[in-house]
């Protein structure tokens, strides 16, 4: 039991850090610009695909400085020649730009590095485990994760609390109108959100390629998980956003390991399921083949009670 | 009574006898199709049908509410669901004439977008939107754990031969499903267009526009986004039905976000600010998934690119182009775009062929066998692996392109000169029936 | 909606009508293959497509048929691994005259192709369509949900199972075992098999966990890892494909179980490369086939032949070339390629294969008899490896032909 829940903490640990490192972008783009970039998850796999292709000549350590600095790049151009244009005729069509622009990588990764998984490997330095605990091995790679994960965290955290860009960003998250009345140039700052903010999402995917896979899939089924991040954290708040990814990191690891269903439950109170109650497969499902939807409900429920999201100062 | 309302009235009078003639046509052509196609064709002619009702029942979120939906796919599976149980009963004796399934289905899409809907209206903008894509995960998961009524990942499938015969009508043959689809196309779309004319259709768009000053003349937004909410969950239930005669199954892809996603891309491409748009849309999109896949692998990318490019150059879609020239017909100018179109078409159709064939060749290149190196590019035997295609098509392309720089003024010059308005034309009435 | 909504309307309809290619004329045969072209699991789908297509111009292209060389009209569709897209193109594909149906991936798509084509073809007597299914093995294709249209060139899960529990009963070391799989059908009839026949073979062994998983939406197989390495298994039976097998097999390498893995789709598509070394010495793969070494020169040449013309990719599945070969015979014993004719001529036939096995379709219910080989994921010591990565299987031991005839309840309902 015990060396359950230790596990379970480390891998929701570091998952939920990855999720953070993904939604931390979303959040920045979000709040700033009112975006909610559904193409996000799109720029990660984008990357991972680039670290690879990187990576196979230069090495590792460049794929992982290379990819999300040209991932930055193109979505500071998405932002330039896309977004922009579509901007003045409001949030619905910013919406459906970045769903068309999600769409669209999806097809140029294929058409680009073909369909199958791709060999992207984790460098020799980090093949290995860190320590055995109970038999089992943590990997050094997974450490890594966690620890480029929480320095760009601290990182982000700094640059907008401590610095001049960072106040800038504040302000414009609170009140976006009144920073362009000050005098900042709020199309370049807002192509510059939107660039920094995929490449943190490129960050993720350089990292995340080796041990998640490189593949056309990867993007789809962790966008959704994002947006309830950004949502259920609330806009615009980075604490928010990291609060949300440990919660749905560590709930989704947990449930995976917990075989219970309602019957169990039932059993208790001495009420026994067979296939002929009512509903019969609802109550046998066990809490670890649920374990994907939970994120989502917890999203709808938040919505409806508290659009602002947990930590959020305003609602669009 | 004045002057000006006797012309109105007089006005609207002509205009409904012009509605009356335009509905005959529709269902002159629904009639009249099939004769001039084969059997794939009738197949197809089926599934546009199906895509759009569900369209436009999409669009009446929104094209009409302004309620951008990521799971509107649920009310069409639940109705699909809903409809094939509804077969299974009349297979097992239940007297229920199975030309009527699409009712039950919208009925039971009715119920469902009621239930969501009462607390998904609340907020428009991107908190509903948020709303209807958790909702739609948390569907479209059931579907796959609730397998006594989902069926999980296989659905749940049915025969639509099993019950009674309606008037010696039995569904067999696909002429006969699409003449069965076809009728529910033509009511259905003749229902949504008068509710998007009845003052609830009215109010959406009021509070589309602006919700507020909607609010402060008396009417409370929230219960008037429900009311096309279930409306709109209503038709595509239809639309489901209709789906689950066609294909005698229903499963989760039928509800899953990507069904979602792909009512959405039907209903933009098509235009959502017009009433045929989203018809234009799955006319498209259906021919592109069935004619156009049976052509080259390539082809999603092709409608990813046709996305991006109409929501960055004609947001208005594809109808929106073809409405642009409304002025244009009324100031009897039409005549005077031909030549300058004639003119744009020379580099659009350049750069398009250059374009794909690019695109094309690249994907030859990589998928193809070995040795296999000539392929057929627009009527044209091409041999990929020497370099005077790559150099051609790139020429081409970029010859397309620069000859598109230098058109555009000339054309865009054209049809500002077409479109000068006079003031108080016909225009305006019409263009306004159609928002 | 005013005039020039319904200019554009009928314009739309005559661009429909004149937009529709005609159906193919008589004398030839139209082949279609229904599997996923695009999406996530693009990757088989096209192998397939590509090895079918090269099997179809070495056993069908020009064969004779009743005194006429045969021409073969091929199709490629893209049913995307779902039962909805999947009839959707079946119907296009009837509906351009397509008379053979050749499917891989996917049971919930295959059920509901048997499903439609029953229908389609009790109410369209002349123009029937039949399903030659080699890659969907739910056991109850050919068991309780047989169908007259549907033939299985693959064994069945029942037999993959069977065969794999073989080469685990002889490893009296195995005390516990873990069964895991993702959560549809296909994966639930896994499970079904695999403890049944190790209840039957070998009663000592224990089964430790019994895991479903939702099928390709697991980005981190870690905790299901840490719970088979709590539950000490020693041997892991699953039958994930794709990325789900990929990510599985990783995970399992990375939290550092002694376990062992029995599965059956472990090899070519990217996964050969991708699970690289954490599978050597650990990843057993049961399946068809003589992928190293190969077994007869013919089997080989054709082999090299296929590698010359797709370099870069692989030749993964042998029984697309089993199906083809016999289907080839068939249309020679029926004299034509009428379906019902074809599918007469079927049933029974027995074949020697490009690598020499016996194969034979069973009348009984139509599910193929073959015999198996259970393979070794290694590096070295092998002629074909895959994704161009060093890796491949070979072969270990192979279950006869004889001794993985397993009995089948199906009723058959024949259209005579």
């Amino acid at each position: 039991m015990f060396e359950t829940i230790i596990f379970s903490l480390l891998n929701g640990l570091v998952y939920g850090l990855l999720l953070f490192l993904l939604s931390s972008g979303l959040t920045l783009i979000f709040s700033m610009m009112g975006v909610l970039n559904l193409a996000h998850a799109g720029f990660y796999m984008l990357s991972a695909y680039f670290a690879y292709s990187i990576s196979i000549h230069l090495g590792f350590w460049y794929g992982l400085l290379f990819a999300p600095l040209i991932v930055g790049f193109i979505g500071a151009m998405v932002e330039r020649y896309g977004l922009r244009k579509v901007h003045k005729f409001g949030h619905v069509p910013e919406l459906i730009f970045t769903f068309g622009v999600a769409f669209l990588l999806e097809e140029l990764v294929q058409f680009v590095w073909g369909r199958n998984q791709l060999a992207y490997n984790k460098p020799e330095i980090l093949e290995g485990s860190l320590f055995t605990l109970f038999g089992a091995d943590f990997p050094i790679y997974k450490m890594f994760m966690l620890i480029v994960s929480v320095v760009i965290f601290i990182i982000l955290l700094s640059v907008l609390k401590y610095t001049r860009t960072g106040l800038i960003i504040r302000a414009a998250v609170g009140h976006p109108n009144v920073v362009g009345m000050l005098g900042h140039n709020v199309p370049l700052i807002f192509m510059v959100t939107f660039g920094v903010g995929t490449a943190l999402a490129g960050i993720a995917g350089a990292i995340a390629g080796p041990v998640l896979g490189t593949y056309p899939g990867m993007a789809s089924g962790l966008g959704g998980i994002m947006f309830v991040v950004v949502i259920f954290g609330g806009l615009g708040s980075l604490g928010g956003a990291f609060i949300a990814s440990l919660m749905i990191g560590l709930i989704q690891t947990f449930a995976i390991a917990i075989d219970a269903s309602l019957s169990d439950v039932f059993l208790l109170m001495d009420i026994v399921i067979t296939e002929q109650t009512f509903m019969y497969d609802i109550w046998v499902t066990s809490l670890s083949q649920v374990a994907p939807l939970i994120p989502y409900l917890m999203m709808v429920v938040m919505l409806i009670f508290r659009p602002a999201g947990l930590m959020g100062a305003r609602e669009s | 009574m004045s002057h000006l309302t006797r012309i109105c009235r007089a006005e609207s009078v002509v205009r409904k006898k012009r509605l009356r003639i335009l509905w005959l046509c529709f269902a002159v052509i629904l009639l009249a199709l099939p004769l001039v196609t084969s059997n794939f064709g009738i197949t197809i002619l089926t599934q546009i049908c199906v895509a759009s009702v569900f369209a436009l029942a999409y669009n009446m979120l929104l094209g009409q509410g302004g309620m951008l939906s990521f799971g509107h796919a649920v009310y069409f599976g639940l109705g699909g669901y809903a409809s094939i149980h509804l077969m299974e009963l009349v297979g097992n004796g239940v007297p229920v004439p199975l030309v009527l399934t699409p009712l039950f289905g919208g009925l039971f899409g009715l119920i469902a977008a009621f239930l969501i809907g009462s607390f998904s209206t609340r907020r428009a903008g991107t908190v509903f939107a948020m709303i209807s894509f958790g909702i739609a995960e948390l569907v479209a998961a059931s579907a796959i754990i609730l397998v006594s009524f989902f069926g999980g990942e296989e659905g749940v499938s049915s025969d639509r031969t099993m019950g009674p015969a309606f008037f010696g009508y039995e569904m067999i043959p696909q002429i006969e499903v699409y003449y069965f689809a076809a009728v529910w196309f033509f009511l259905a779309t003749y229902a949504m267009y008068h509710f998007s004319r009845s003052p609830a259709g009215r109010l959406a768009n009021a509070v589309r526009d602006n919700a507020e000053r909607t609010q402060f003349i008396g009417y409370n937004p929230q219960k008037i986004r429900l009311v096309s909410f279930v409306a709109s969950g209503f038709f595509a239930g239809v639309a489901g039905g209709i789906f689950a005669i066609q294909y005698e199954i229903v499963t989760d892809s039928n509800l899953n976000t990507a069904a979602s996603g792909l009512v959405m891309l039907q209903a933009y491409i098509g235009g959502i600010g017009y009433f045929v748009g989203p018809v234009i849309g799955a006319i498209v999109m259906t021919l592109l998934n069935t004619v156009v896949s049976g052509v080259t692998d390539l082809w999603l990318l092709y409608t990813g690119l046709l996305f991006i490019g109409t929501v960055l150059l004609a947001p208005n879609g594809l109808t929106g182009l073809i409405m642009m020239h409304t002025d244009a017909y009324h100031n009897r100018k039409l005549a005077t775009l031909i030549k300058p179109y004639l003119l744009g078409m020379l580099p659009l159709t350049a750069a398009f062929i250059g374009v794909v064939s690019l695109l094309e060749m690249f994907s030859h290149r990589n998928e193809a066998a070995v040795g296999d190196d000539s392929m057929l590019l627009f009527y044209i035997d091409v041999d990929i692996s020497t370099w005077f295609p790559w150099v051609g098509f790139t020429l081409l392309s970029l010859l397309g392109l620069a000859g598109l720089r230098v058109v555009i003024p000339v054309v865009r010059a054209s049809w500002d000169a077409a479109n000068e308005m006079q003031i108080l034309s016909n225009s305006t009435i019409n263009n306004e029936s159609d928002s | 909606m005013n005039k020039l909504n319904v200019m554009l309307l009928g314009a739309g309809s005559l661009v429909l009508a004149a937009g529709f290619p005609v159906v193919a004329q008589a004398g030839t045969v139209k082949i279609a293959y229904i599997d996923a072209l695009s999406g996530p699991f693009a990757a088989t789908g096209q192998a397939g497509a590509r090895e079918l297509r090269h099997a179809i111009s070495k056993f069908l292209e020009g064969k004779e048929v009743a005194g006429e060389k045969l021409e073969v009209e091929f199709l490629a569709l893209d049913g995307k691994i779902n039962p909805k897209e999947s009839l959707v193109q079946l119907q296009n594909a009837i509906s351009q005259g397509a008379e053979y149906i050749f499917h891989n991936s996917g049971s919930s798509v295959a059920h509901a192709i048997v499903g439609a084509l029953e229908k389609h073809n009790k109410r369209n007597p002349d123009n029937r369509a039949l399903y030659l299914n080699y890659g969907a093995i739910d056991p109850s294709l050919t068991g309780s949900k047989c169908s007259f249209w549907h033939f299985m060139i693959d064994a069945n899960v029942d037999m993959k199972v069977n065969a794999m529990v073989d080469a685990i009963a002889a490893k009296p070391e195995i005390k516990k075992a873990y069964i895991i799989g993702q959560d549809y059908s296909f994966g639930k009839a896994f499970s079904a098999a695999a403890k049944r026949y190790l209840a039957q073979r070998r009663p000592d062994i224990e089964i430790v966990g019994d895991q479903l998983h939702p099928i390709g939406k697991v980005k981190d197989f870690a905790p299901y890892a840490q719970k088979i390495l709590r539950s000490q298994a020693d041997v892991v039976l699953t039958g994930n494909w794709g990325a789900d097998m990929i990510n599985l097999a990783k995970s399992i390498k990375d939290i550092g179980t002694q376990a062992s893995i029995y599965t059956i789709y472990a090899y070519g598509a990217g996964i050969s490369g991708v699970v690289g070394e954490s599978g050597l010495g650990k990843l057993s793969v049961v399946a068809q086939g003589h992928i190293n070494p190969a077994n007869t020169p013919e089997w080989a040449l054709y082999k090299d032949e296929f590698l010359a013309k797709h370099p870069g990719n692989d030749l993964i599945n042998e029984r697309t070339v089993y199906g083809v070969q016999m289907l080839g015979e068939a249309f020679v014993k029926a004299g034509g390629t009428d379906p019902l004719k074809v599918a007469l001529a079927l049933e029974g036939l027995e074949i020697t294969t490009v690598s020499g096995d016996k194969v034979m379709m069973r009348a009984k219910d139509h599910q193929m008899q073959m015999p198996l080989q259970v393979m070794a994921h290694v590096k070295d010591g092998i002629k074909y490896d895959f994704d161009q990565s060093g890796y491949g299987v070979r072969t270990t031991s192979t279950v006869a032909f004889e001794s993985n005839q397993l009995d089948s309840v199906c009723e058959m309902q024949r259209p005579l």
